[in-house]
């Protein structure tokens, strides 16, 4: 695969009050794996890239354990809908809604992301 | 909510039901089935503070099932069907003249139809002393969280009666971490179910599992202490136990007073006297379930009797028409009390007349069968203790004289007893599933007839298999058999993304040669799965797949290589196995389980300088737990350096090779095992399979490396080596049959290399060794046919295969170590590799660490403002 370090500063940035916060590089992104990141608050997220690129974002907490390990799931989808399982117990979070699969009483906050080459930062 | 006097209406007749146990919840089930509550109003006085729920299912509370997990009532059942119900408010009195009800509350209903169905309360044996703190019974949810409570403070505890119920408990009591004593005074436990042969193989196994069993002695007195809490139990003969706790388990008794107070008849052992409609002798007066003595003279203390009842009263209600009403019922159960099977059916005891018995006793495995067999030869009933797999297929024949001789019936497998008989054996008639009184008719039915085309489906339908679940294995092979022969094909694919089962991915990959997961999805994917992000269930399966035919097919044979890094579950992905904080544990090979000293010390010694939580494993080996991800790569620099490598121990991979000390020092060996387990463990590891692999040598017959446990065994003989293959401990434990004899080592290992690949390449996803032997067809003898004697021409290539893995074989931390894009991965945070992971923190146990989950407990927790490290 072209993971060749490209460096051309590809940022991958989530939407958090209202202003993009630039989390990684997407070369620090497997497609079909995630990462957990802090944000300024402490908060703990998890960021995922997709195979066609695309990259999104929930909580890293698993609601069914407690545990901060949400980024280390497996992606998959489900029709055209992608999700994360959870490396622990194995329920399903759709990755753009937060919504469990499995359960749907539960749900983790999902967090508008987007990769951006950094030219075209000026997103307020 | 119902004004108070409220008369019943010529319209809407009323019917009230005291008493919403399990019987009661399927009394309304059975009054929504025949739209009763679309014209009657039907008023629900319960006395427990909570709706229906599973009490057979009671002591799976312990075991992490809340209470709402065990409510039998569906979300939203009582307003869907105007049901009224009235929690924590029980029936007090029953004027029959006025045909009403009194509840405790004040509330007065008037009715048209009354149905009892109250249930029974536990005995308690009028022991001095009985009512002490720290005395309990053991009936309701409320019971359970009282004993959980005081238990906290108690170190042992003691159950009066060993009975199906007083079993339960006792296993409850030892979950809680009680040294628990079980006080029976019949001659044996669970004397109403099994014989004395069935007793004794079920006392042997309670207790090798630490329990204490007094048995034909009674409890006298329980003594307290000062505070009024019990601390001794005095016993019939003299002796006495040290206990702080008592359940008492001593029977139960039919709930029949509100019946006796309106002068309606009850038995003179007790329980509402019914007739064959479930009539008490007031017609307007229904009991039904545990407080009913039904028509046959017998008050029915299971729930499939009183489900039975449920339906005829419903009936009744319904004036529906049925042509038989309850006479009697089976009391056939199975159950596994404290993990160990028993089950008992039909006729049990051979009380017919002329009927012969046939036994088959294991006393070293603790299993008894016993099979009662009529003049006529047909099968009466039987006891089942310690493997009760047979019991599906045993009570529906029950009754029929069985399609083969009865004591292939009782012999183990691999005993020279024929394939077990299926269920496509058994006769329409036949009942499979006993809770809700199913007949294998009714199932195929429900897919030939109702289009039902999915097990779930099927159970929705016909109620089968959502009891106590004992039938679900004889269900679901019918159900598929059924819609095979209906021509419908039965998915058997992997998952949402492939219609191909593991062993035909594996021969695709093979022979195409396909390295890549999305390349497989794209082009051998569901239509409407590819190009998708694939699922949880292929990703791994594809991964371990391309694994295990690396060397072979050219694929990169480090887990971690490009595309193989995104297939891994998160074990195989951070090489450790994930604990429930979200650290990681550690396992480095230790071979046949020799170490030097050493190489103890370093062990030691990175424990010691990362705080890890050091355990000796069931494997042999040493498992170091609580490492952070960020820390994985530094231990791990240090353990290789010691000349450590990776156990394998997230992996489904070969695990550990066990072995005893053997020839070298031990009086009885007669060869080198902990050589030979060496060998086999450096041949194998690495090894990637469907499941984890397992193996033993042991030195002598003596077995002490437990080899026959293995998914591969080996036994020393003076001539060299026994092959034992398709052994599993676990939930499900079967032991190792003979593969081959007296092998010298070269033709042991290739027989094992075959026997290996073999099983890779045709196994299902998560499928031990034991469940593949189990399933293929022709079991042990094919495998035989194929490894050994190569009616399939395979083994030059299986032979091959195993050569390449053995060539290519690298240890995957030693290669992870030496490459800094492989070691990037290994941070908490992708933002701020440097910060440690705040959620991850222990707290003392033992002299040692454990997970600190409080911290996990809340929606959120206050951590440090990392501000700034975002931007990098
Ligand atoms: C550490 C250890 C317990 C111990 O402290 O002794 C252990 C720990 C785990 N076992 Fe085990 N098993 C351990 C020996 C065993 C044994 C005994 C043996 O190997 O002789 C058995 C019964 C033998 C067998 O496998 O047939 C055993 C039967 C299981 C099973 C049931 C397998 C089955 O086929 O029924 C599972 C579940 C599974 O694999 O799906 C399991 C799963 C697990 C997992 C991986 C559960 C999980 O997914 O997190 C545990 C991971 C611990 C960790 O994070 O490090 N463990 N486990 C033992 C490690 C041995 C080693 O050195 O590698
Ligand atoms: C731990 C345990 C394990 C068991 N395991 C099995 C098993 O494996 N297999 C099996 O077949 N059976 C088993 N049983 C027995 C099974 O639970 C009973 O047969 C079944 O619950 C009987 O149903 P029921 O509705 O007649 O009585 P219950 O379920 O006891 O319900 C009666 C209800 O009526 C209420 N009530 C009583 N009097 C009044 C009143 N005056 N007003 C209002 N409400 C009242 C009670 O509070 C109770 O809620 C087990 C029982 C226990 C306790
Ligand atoms: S028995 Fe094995 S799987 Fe179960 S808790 Fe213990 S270590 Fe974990
Ligand atoms: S026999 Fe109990 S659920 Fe079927």
């Amino acid at each position: 695969m072209t993971m060749a370090p490209e460096r051309i500063d590809v940022r991958v940035e989530l939407l958090i009050d209202q202003r993009w916060f630039a989390v990684c590089d997407l070369s620090d992104l497997i497609p079909g794996r995630g990462v957990a990141a802090l944000l300024p608050d402490g908060t703990q997220v998890a960021v995922f890239l997709d195979r066609t690129g695309q990259a999104y974002a929930i909580d890293n907490r698993d609601p069914f354990t407690g545990a901060y390990v949400l980024s280390r799931g497996l992606l998959g989808s489900l029709g055209e809908r992608p999700f994360v399982a959870s490396p622990l117990l194995k329920q399903r979070f759709d990755l753009e809604t937060g919504r469990c699969l499995d359960d749907e009483g539960v749900a983790v906050q999902a967090y508008a992301a987007r990769t951006n080459d950094g030219v075209s930062a000026q997103v307020a | 909510m119902s004004a108070p006097n409220s008369a019943p209406t010529a319209t809407a007749p009323t019917i009230v039901l005291v008493g919403h146990g399990m019987v009661g919840q399927r009394f309304l089930e059975g009054l929504v089935e025949r739209g009763v509550t679309e014209r009657a109003r039907v008023v629900v006085l319960c006395e427990e503070p909570r709706p229906a729920y599973d009490r057979v299912q009671l002591t799976s509370y312990f075991s992490g099932r809340t209470a709402e997990d065990l409510s039998l009532v569906e979300d939203g059942f009582m307003a869907r069907h105007g049901i009224e119900l009235h929690l924590g408010d029980p029936a007090e009195h029953i004027d029959r003249a006025a045909r009403t009800v009194t509840a405790r509350s004040g509330l007065t209903v008037a009715y048209d139809s009354l149905v009892l169905a109250t249930g029974s309360y536990p005995f308690v044996p009028p022991v001095p002393g009985k009512d002490s703190r720290g005395c309990f019974v053991y009936r309701t949810i409320e019971d359970l969280l009282e004993i959980e409570e005081y238990a906290k403070n108690c170190s042992s505890g003691t159950v009066v009666g060993g009975g199906l119920l007083g079993l339960e408990a006792a296993g409850a009591l030892k979950g809680l971490g009680l040294t628990t004593h079980i006080v029976e005074f019949n001659p044996r436990l669970m004397a109403i179910q099994v014989d004395e042969g069935g007793g004794a193989a079920l006392r042997r196994t309670v207790e090798d599992m630490g329990l204490v069993v007094h048995t034909g002695v009674g409890g006298k007195e329980i003594t307290a202490n000062a505070d009024g809490a019990v601390s001794a139990m005095a016993l019939s003969d003299g002796s006495s136990i040290d206990t702080d706790l008592v359940i008492f388990s001593a029977g139960v008794r039919p709930r029949d007073q509100l019946a006796r107070d309106c002068g309606l008849t009850v038995g003179e052992r007790g329980g509402i006297a019914v007739d064959e409609r479930c009539r008490t002798s007031d017609p307007a007066v229904f009991a039904i379930g545990e407080c009913a003595l039904a028509a046959d003279g017998r008050v029915y203390g299971l729930v499939a009797p009183g489900y039975e009842m449920a339906v005829v009263a419903a009936d009744e209600i319904a004036e529906a028409s049925r042509e038989s009403g309850f006479t009697g019922a089976d009391t056939s159960t199975k159950l596994k009390l404290l993990g160990v099977d028993v089950a008992s059916f039909g006729d049990a005891h051979g009380t017919a007349e002329g009927c012969l018995d046939v036994v088959y006793a294991d006393s070293r495995a603790g299993v008894y069968k016993k099979l009662v067999i009529g003049a006529d030869g047909a099968l009466l009933g039987g006891v089942l203790v310690g493997d009760a797999e047979s019991y599906g297929m045993l009570r529906p024949l029950t009754g029929s004289v069985p399609p083969v001789a009865p004591e292939q019936l009782v012999l183990p497998a691999g005993l020279g007893a024929p394939a077990a008989i299926g269920p496509s054996a058994l006769p329409d008639e036949a009942v499979i599933c006993n809770c809700h009184n199913v007949t294998k008719g009714s199932i195929r039915s429900a897919v030939t007839d109702h289009q039902c085309a999915t097990v779930p489906e099927v159970k929705k339908c016909t109620k089968a298999g959502t009891g106590c679940g004992s039938c679900l294995k004889a269900l679901t092979t019918l159900v598929n058999d059924e819609l095979e022969a209906s021509g419908v094909s039965v998915d058997k694919g992997l998952c949402g993304c492939f219609s191909y089962t593991r062993a035909e991915l594996y021969e695709i990959v093979r022979t195409l040669r396909i390295t890549s997961y999305a390349a497989l999805l794209d082009s051998h994917g569901r239509d409407e799965a590819r190009s998708g992000n694939g699922c949880e269930v292929c990703k791994p399966t594809v991964a371990s797949i391309i694994a295990s035919l690396a060397p072979t097919v050219g694929a990169s044979g480090y887990v971690l290589d490009g595309e193989q890094a995104a297939l891994q579950d998160t074990n195989d992905h951070f090489l450790a196995n994930l604990q429930r904080n979200g650290s990681y544990s550690i396992v480095p090979r230790i071979p046949g389980g020799e170490i030097t000293p050493e190489k103890l010390i370093v062990i030691g010694e990175v424990a010691r300088d990362f705080g890890l939580y050091t355990k000796i494993t069931g494997g042999q080996r040493i498992d170091l737990f609580g490492a952070r991800v960020d820390q994985l790569p530094p231990i791990w620099a240090r353990l290789v350096a010691a000349g450590f490598e990776s156990g394998h121990a997230y992996g489904k991979a070969l695990r550990t090779v066990k072995s005893c000390v053997g020839q070298t020092w031990c009086r009885y060996g007669v060869q080198d095992s902990v050589r030979m387990a060496i060998d086999l463990e450096l041949r194998y590891r690495g090894l990637r399979s469907p499941h984890k692999l397992k193996s033993a040598v042991s030195g002598c017959a003596r077995e002490c490396a437990e080899a026959r446990g293995k998914d591969f065994g080996v036994i020393a003989t003076s001539n060299g080596w026994n092959l034992y293959v398709g052994g599993n401990g676990g939930a499900d434990p079967r032991h190792a049959d003979l593969l081959a004899q007296d092998l010298d080592d070269e033709q042991l290992i290739r027989l094992i290399d075959r026997f290996l690949m073999f099983y890779i390449r045709t196994a299902d996803r998560l499928e031990r060794t034991s469940a593949w032997l189990e399933r293929i067809e022709g079991g042990l003898d094919h495998v035989r046919d194929v490894v050994v004697d190569d009616s399939l021409g395979l083994c030059a290539e299986l032979e091959a295969l195993m050569a390449d893995h053995v060539a290519g074989y690298r240890d995957e931390w030693a290669e992870t170590l030496e490459d800094p894009e492989r070691l990037r991965r290994f941070v908490s945070f992708v933002n701020a590799p440097g910060a440690p992971d705040p959620t991850v923190k222990f707290v003392p146990e033992r002299d040692q660490v454990k997970p600190d989950l409080t911290i996990l407990s809340g929606p959120s927790i206050p951590v440090r403002t990392l501000e700034g490290t975002a931007s990098r």
